[in-house]
């Protein structure tokens, strides 16, 4: 009886294992010679070049200061630290040696040519929803780069994550496979939009809250997420932005920058860069389909006219200190500290009609920084600044890290909010200063 | 040390002469202003620079009775390090230690009017003039005490300030100069001491300056601080050309601090007791001004067009041999060049007193005798009532606001009398009304024989004027503005050999048969003047551009195809310099994404001669230059301060390379839209090469050459040969930006 | 009237809280070392050091820096005296025009007394707020090397060798 028992169990086991293996187990594709560039036309290189833009390949495989696509960055994740892979195609430390299938695999399927799993930082179940002829593209894209022998550092991910199998399990709970379904009740330009911001854009990667295994949740999709310490703010009806996200401005804002709300910034910031060069009616497509997303709402539920009106009655005008009477409504609440401070440091260029900066920024009443449900993307932009990439133009913004202590950009931002923001006190503000400064300091 | 670089100053250590053994002290009549710097140019440089002009030895040198020796010079320190090279000639070839010699620099009252502190000349002229009279002075004490000691001159020799006998008598220059006048014209010849015999020319003595620039000491106009002195900001136009059609002054007003509106036409300015007040009290007069916008600026998408379009005098400025026969290839390019920025880290500053009805201007121009005549018809007054004394500013690169806000602070002090009136502009008005390096567009076209050969060369360059500075008040910012305005006259093309837009539009190659002609464009659509190196940093742009294009035609080494039309020794020997220094492999690639590329030009075809040497690295994503290593090899005669050398190459290869790779002035057709560092992009640190090498081919027996300006021109066609090497793409359009170079690439 | 601690003495100013320091340094102060570059925070020719931290004085008002500690150039040494970091920059030469290097030199002297160990890149990136229009920018670098290397091997030695930060 009891040895019936256990060889029953250890049959279980073993089926168990045999099973999980055969799940697991994918096997590796031959190793290619690497093509030359004549394998491929010009004209799927250069879709493909547009597609990578989309997909913001080079922000994740372009290591600080590293040849673009060469991989080596760092990416945080709550489970530990992934680097991101060399995907030029140097054969030996690159997909030099990928065939077409073997990369089309690792798209759709989240596993490299050798069969290993890889770990869904590489957004495939994204990536996933392309078509075969996208995918073609973009391996003719890279494969004609110009090959970087760079080994990507090992993993830093603690047992048992860091046993690449696991992840069959993960797929096989939240993976989605296959191509883009498109809606025939929306229109070509919404499919469109659809297939590159679910697909390749991977806009939910971030805009979605994920679960505590990391996988997004399906119940909550776009509904504001986090991406390397910033607030990746909602997309859908709950968005935080006090304008409404129209095609239009989604459009301009994916350009670089539009009037009623600014420019990207954080990790986005990179992700607009890279998608700068993607064909017009693409950009247009993903902007309709983001647009419909909110379908116009914001969590404010404001209308445009009211947040402009808004925002007019409390931008600062073209000499801050003599228009101070203007804003004393609020100091009898107690905020007569950050909003001494503002007026000193900040408004400087935060005023309206002056010359300076050229670039004007933004009015503080249409930032989503500022009105968002998370006080960190604000936070970190007032300790930070915004640079644009190197030998660019775009606007600068100082960093104040230096000049502000604690208390003193706690009160500027309690001002901030409720002055700009016409919004509810952040619960937290305080901590989540010292967490950032802390962390930024060690 | 001169009485400008201590602290504590007082109006009246300012205002107040020299010492007390100053002696009748010879100026030259007030006279050439207008087109000084087109004039100089033209002239071929005497042998004694500018002693030629001025032959007083008392203009440039004067001892006092404790033997302290005060060296005057008409140029100006530009963060050059040109005081501490004159004050090396001066005390080795005087025998005085180098801490003895104070030096004063342009002061209308006190200077020689050397013209202006440009084009790499003033080692040329104050050096040398400072270095000959030095020389002359030293015989004249000597005979002196010769006189005195009764010996023959012969026997005696200078040293440490004295003059030393055989038998060990001494007499201290202080001494020997008590009751006599050094107030004699130069005799030629000079004789000055044998190279061998100097112990301070040559050698890298300290600069002088820097000491005070590290600790915060007095050394910039922008911290001159004078008793009762008041701040004052302009409000410009929001346009080009815009009209002042009303005027609220109450907001003004109502600022702390606030003393005057100053209004003149459509000059606008107002005065405040503190900075910060007048900085305010301009946000309001300007919210309180009401303009007619003009569209006076050319459409930027159409700027070469227009430059083409618009009527230029046209000058063949080379023409040699009988015409090609035998050519197998022609290789053809077209350059373009933007507007481009001097961009001055401080922003144009200058204090002025009206007092007693004389104006004294407090200024960091390159020319004090000009921007005196300027400022003297500006506010119409006799020229002998108005002293303007040079002091430092922020480091300029040639003709910026230096002088327009000279005539901004005349103007307010003016209607402020009596009480010292600082000006300094905001960012934004530097980058949108200081005159700019002009566009401009070359074409070349060369002829290869069957084996390779270069056998034929023509060049065409068109651009707008190089220099414009104020000969008059015509030619400030100011004097368009006030209510009875000035006109500027005429813009001249600076002659050739210097030549302005086509400075170094002529190549240094022995071609047989060349053609190179100038298109002088008078109109100004956009206001330029002189930025650095002028024309030549575009023509040397080009030239050596199309070299590079020529050679791969000719399937040769770029530093081999040069070589083979270089006959100068001393051309040649840089070139050879910079390739071995840099490791020069034809046809090597250091590795992917990566190229060399090599420059040579010797500036103007007269001064200083400079290789460049570049290793290139091309983000092909992001279409971003990094540069790995740098070595440059310059021949500019004697180096009389070899690390004053090392600096201005450094700088000017960084300042060029940064030009290269980012800068282009963008413009609406009512104004510049490049107001700051976040539209005009400039280098930062990420972009700093990864090392630079300056190696010196010193050559002791030949005379300084001007090495200020060198190192624009190779800089910029080093940096786009290397990146031809390195992605096979020839770019010929300036900047190489991230967004072209990524253009360019395609995919 | 408030209290500014600068350079180690309590100095009395009467100016707007909302000034920017960079003014009240230079016209009530008397002091040179910062500069007026852009007033936007762009340049860094204005940098001073807040409790040992690099800023920006011409956006920082006076109303941040009651009871705090602002240090100058002026603070470091004199030309007579000069700090390790300032006789670093006049050993290496470290300047043209000059006009910009009191900011650079209080953005490094924040570094170095943050991490008196800092790698090439490290310096590099601490510079890169700071403008330089002359092309100084190699030997600045190499000043702040020079500088760090100095005062490592000082604070390395026993007694005796604080170095003056």
């Amino acid at each position: 009886m009891w040895k019936r028992l256990l060889l029953g169990l250890i049959v279980l086991v073993l089926a168990a294992g045999i099973g999980f293996f055969a799940l697991a187990w994918r096997s590796a594709y031959d190793p290619i010679d690497p093509p030359g560039r004549t394998a491929f036309d010009d004209a799927a290189i250069a879709r493909g070049a547009a597609l990578a833009g989309i997909g913001d390949c080079a922000v994740c495989h372009t290591a600080a200061g590293g040849e673009a696509y060469a991989g080596g960055l760092p990416i945080p994740t709550p489970f530990g630290t992934i680097y991101s892979t060399n995907i030029t195609p140097d054969p030996e430390t690159g997909i030099g040696r990928w065939s077409e299938a073997a990369f089309r695999r690792s798209m759709r399927e989240g596993v490299a040519r050798d069969g290993s799993h890889l770990y869904p930082a590489f957004p495939y179940p994204h990536f996933t929803k392309a078509t075969d002829e996208d995918i073609r593209a973009i391996y003719a894209f890279l494969m004609t780069r110009e090959p970087v022998r760079a080994e990507a550092p090992a993993n830093q991910l603690p047992f048992p994550l860091n046993f690449r199998p696991l992840m069959a399990g993960w797929n096989l709970l939240f993976l989605d496979e296959g191509p883009f379904r498109p809606d025939p009740n929306q229109s070509e330009a919404w499919n469109r939009g659809a297939y590159l911001a679910e697909g390749l854009g991977h806009c939910g990667s971030c805009h979605t809250p994920v679960n505590a295994l990391g996988a997004e949740r399906k119940d909550r999709r776009y509904a504001g997420g986090v991406a390397e310490g910033w607030h990746a703010p909602a997309l859908d009806a709950s968005s935080p932005a006090p304008m409404p996200w129209t095609e239009e401005a989604l459009a301009n804002y994916l350009r670089g920058w539009d009037p009623h709300h600014g420019l990207a910034a954080g990790p986005m910031a990179p992700v607009v860069e890279t998608m700068k060069d993607a064909p017009a009616a693409d950009i247009a497509a993903i902007a309709t389909y983001v647009a419909s997303l909110s379908g116009g709402r914001t969590a404010s539920r404001r209308s445009a006219d009211q947040v402009v009106a808004f925002a007019e009655e409390r931008a600062f005008g073209p000499v801050p200190q003599v228009d101070r009477p203007k804003i004393s409504a609020v100091q009898a609440e107690g905020l007569q500290d950050g909003e001494r401070l503002f007026v000193g440091a900040c408004a400087t260029c935060h005023h309206e009609g002056g010359a300076l900066p050229y670039t004007r920024p933004v009015e503080l009443s249409f930032s989503s920084s500022v009105t968002g449900p998370d006080p960190r993307n604000l936070v970190r932009i007032v300790l930070d600044g915004i640079h644009p990439p190197e030998g660019q133009p775009g606007p600068i913004m100082p960093g104040f890290a230096g000049a502000l202590t604690d208390q003193q950009l706690e009160a500027l931002l309690i001002y901030v909010r409720r002055h700009f923001g016409n919004a509810p006190a952040w619960r937290e503000l305080g901590a989540t200063i010292r967490d950032i400064r802390g962390s930024d300091a060690s | 040390m001169n009485a400008q670089f201590q602290p504590n100053l007082t109006r009246r250590t300012l205002l107040g002469g020299g010492g007390a053994l100053v002696v009748s002290f010879s100026l030259r009549p007030f006279a050439r202003a207008a087109a000084q710097e087109v004039q100089s140019e033209a002239e071929a440089l005497p042998e004694w620079g500018s002693l030629k002009d001025n032959p007083m030895l008392d203009s440039w040198i004067r001892i006092d009775a404790e033997g302290k020796v005060t060296v005057f010079t008409g140029k100006a320190e530009l963060g050059q390090g040109i005081k501490t090279a004159l004050v090396q000639l001066a005390a080795d070839e005087l025998s005085v230690p180098l801490g003895s010699v104070a030096l004063v620099t342009a002061d209308t009252a006190r200077t020689a009017d050397e013209g202006y502190t440009a084009a790499s000349h003033s080692m040329e002229e104050s050096g040398t003039a400072i270095w000959h009279a030095a020389s002359q002075v030293r015989h004249i004490l000597t005979g002196w005490a010769a006189e005195r000691l009764g010996t023959g001159a012969g026997e005696l020799r200078a040293e440490g300030g004295a003059v030393l006998a055989p038998d060990g008598r001494r007499i201290g220059y202080g001494e020997l100069v008590a009751g006599r006048s050094l107030h004699v014209a130069a005799a030629a010849p000079s004789r000055l001491k044998p190279v061998g015999e100097y112990k301070i020319i040559g050698t890298s003595v300290a600069r002088i300056d820097i000491p005070a620039k590290v600790t915060g000491g007095v050394a910039y106009v922008q911290d001159l601080r004078l008793p009762g002195m008041v701040h004052a900001r302009i409000v410009r136009p929001p346009s080009r050309g815009a009209r002042l059609t009303g005027l609220d002054t109450r907001g003004a007003e109502a600022i702390p601090g606030f003393l005057k509106v100053v209004r003149n036409g459509n000059f606008l300015a107002v005065v405040a007791e503190r900075e910060f007040q007048a900085i305010r009290a301009m946000q309001a007069l300007a919210a309180g001004a009401t303009w007619q916008r003009a569209a006076a600026l050319p459409n930027e998408d159409e700027i070469f067009e227009v430059l083409r379009r618009l009527q230029s005098e046209e000058r063949v400025i080379k023409a040699e041999g009988g015409g090609v026969t035998n050519a197998a290839q022609t290789i053809e390019a077209r350059y373009l060049r933007p507007y481009q920025m001097h961009g001055s880290i401080g922003p144009s500053c200058a204090v002025a007193l009206y007092e007693n009805d004389a104006l004294t201007v407090w200024s960091h121009t390159q020319g004090a005798f000009p921007l005196r005549a300027a400022v003297s018809e500006l506010l119409r007054m006799p020229p002998e009532k108005v002293r303007v004394i040079h002091m430092e500013g922020a480091g300029c690169y040639g003709h910026n606001a230096a002088d327009d806000v000279g005539g901004d602070a005349a103007l307010v002090a003016r209607e402020m009398p009596g009480r010292p009136v600082r000006v300094q502009w905001m960012r934004e008005q530097e980058h949108g009304w200081e005159p700019l390096g002009s566009a401009m567009i070359t074409e070349a076209s060369g002829q290869l024989d069957a084996d390779g050969n270069l056998v034929g060369w023509t060049y065409d360059v068109w651009s707008c004027p190089h220099s414009t500075r104020p000969g008059g008040a015509g030619w400030l910012l100011p004097g368009w503005e006030i209510e009875s305005p000035f006109q500027p006259d005429r813009p001249k093309p600076i002659p050739q050999p210097a030549g302005g837009g086509d400075r170094n539009a002529i190549p240094l190659y022995r071609i047989p048969n060349v053609r190179v002609v100038d298109h002088f464009i008078p109109e100004i659509p956009i206001r330029t003047s002189a930025l650095r190196s002028l024309g030549a940093y575009m023509n040397v742009f080009s030239v050596e551009s199309f070299m590079d294009e020529l050679a791969r035609a000719a399937k040769a080494d770029p530093v081999a195809f040069r070589m083979r039309y270089l006959e100068d020794p001393r051309a040649r020997a840089v070139v050879e310099t910079a390739a071995e220094k840099f490791g020069w492999k034809p046809g090597e690639k250091p590795g992917p994404g990566r190229g060399q590329g090599f420059a040579f030009a010797r500036y103007k075809n007269l001064a200083c001669y400079v290789a460049i040497a570049v290793e290139a690295e091309v983000d092909a994503g992001t279409g971003y230059i990094h540069l790995p290593r740098i070595v440059a090899a310059i021949d500019s005669g004697l180096a009389v301060n070899p690390d004053g050398i090392r600096n201005q190459t450094e700088g000017g290869i960084l300042q060029a390379s940064s030009w290269t790779r980012f800068e282009e002035v963008r413009f609406s057709t009512e104004e510049i839209t490049s107001r700051d560092w976040g539209s005009y992009p400039i280098m930062r640190f990420e972009s700093v090469p990864g090392s630079v090498e300056v190696h010196i081919v010193n050559r002791p027996d030949q005379p300084f050459l001007g090495t200020g300006e060198g190192a624009q021109g190779p800089t910029a066609a080093a940096i786009a040969n290397a990146v031809a090497d390195a992605t096979g793409v020839r770019i010929r359009t300036l900047p190489l930006s991230p967004k072209r170079v990524k253009a360019a690439l395609g995919v | 009237m408030m209290a500014l601690d600068v350079n180690g003495t309590t100095r009395q100013v009467d100016a707007d809280p909302d000034t920017p320091l960079l003014y009240v340094l230079r016209n009530d102060l008397a002091l040179n070392g910062a500069k007026f570059g852009c007033g936007l925070g762009q340049c860094g020719a204005c940098t001073v050091m807040v409790d040992g931290n690099a800023v920006f004085s011409c956006v920082t008002p006076i109303s941040l820096l009651e009871g705090r500690r602002i240090t100058t150039v002026e603070g470091l040494g004199t030309a007579e005296n000069p700090s390790p970091l300032q006789q670093a920059f006049i050993d290496e030469q470290a300047a043209q025009c000059g006009y910009c290097i009191a900011g650079m030199i209080m953005r490094a002297q924040a570094l170095l007394e943050r991490n008196a160990r800092p790698s090439d890149a490290e310096i590099r990136r601490q510079m890169q707020p700071n403008l330089c229009r002359c092309g100084t920018h190699m030997r600045i670098l190499r000043a702040v090397r020079r500088a760090a290397d100095a005062m490592g091997s000082a604070s390395a030695a026993p007694a005796g060798g604080e170095a003056r930060l």
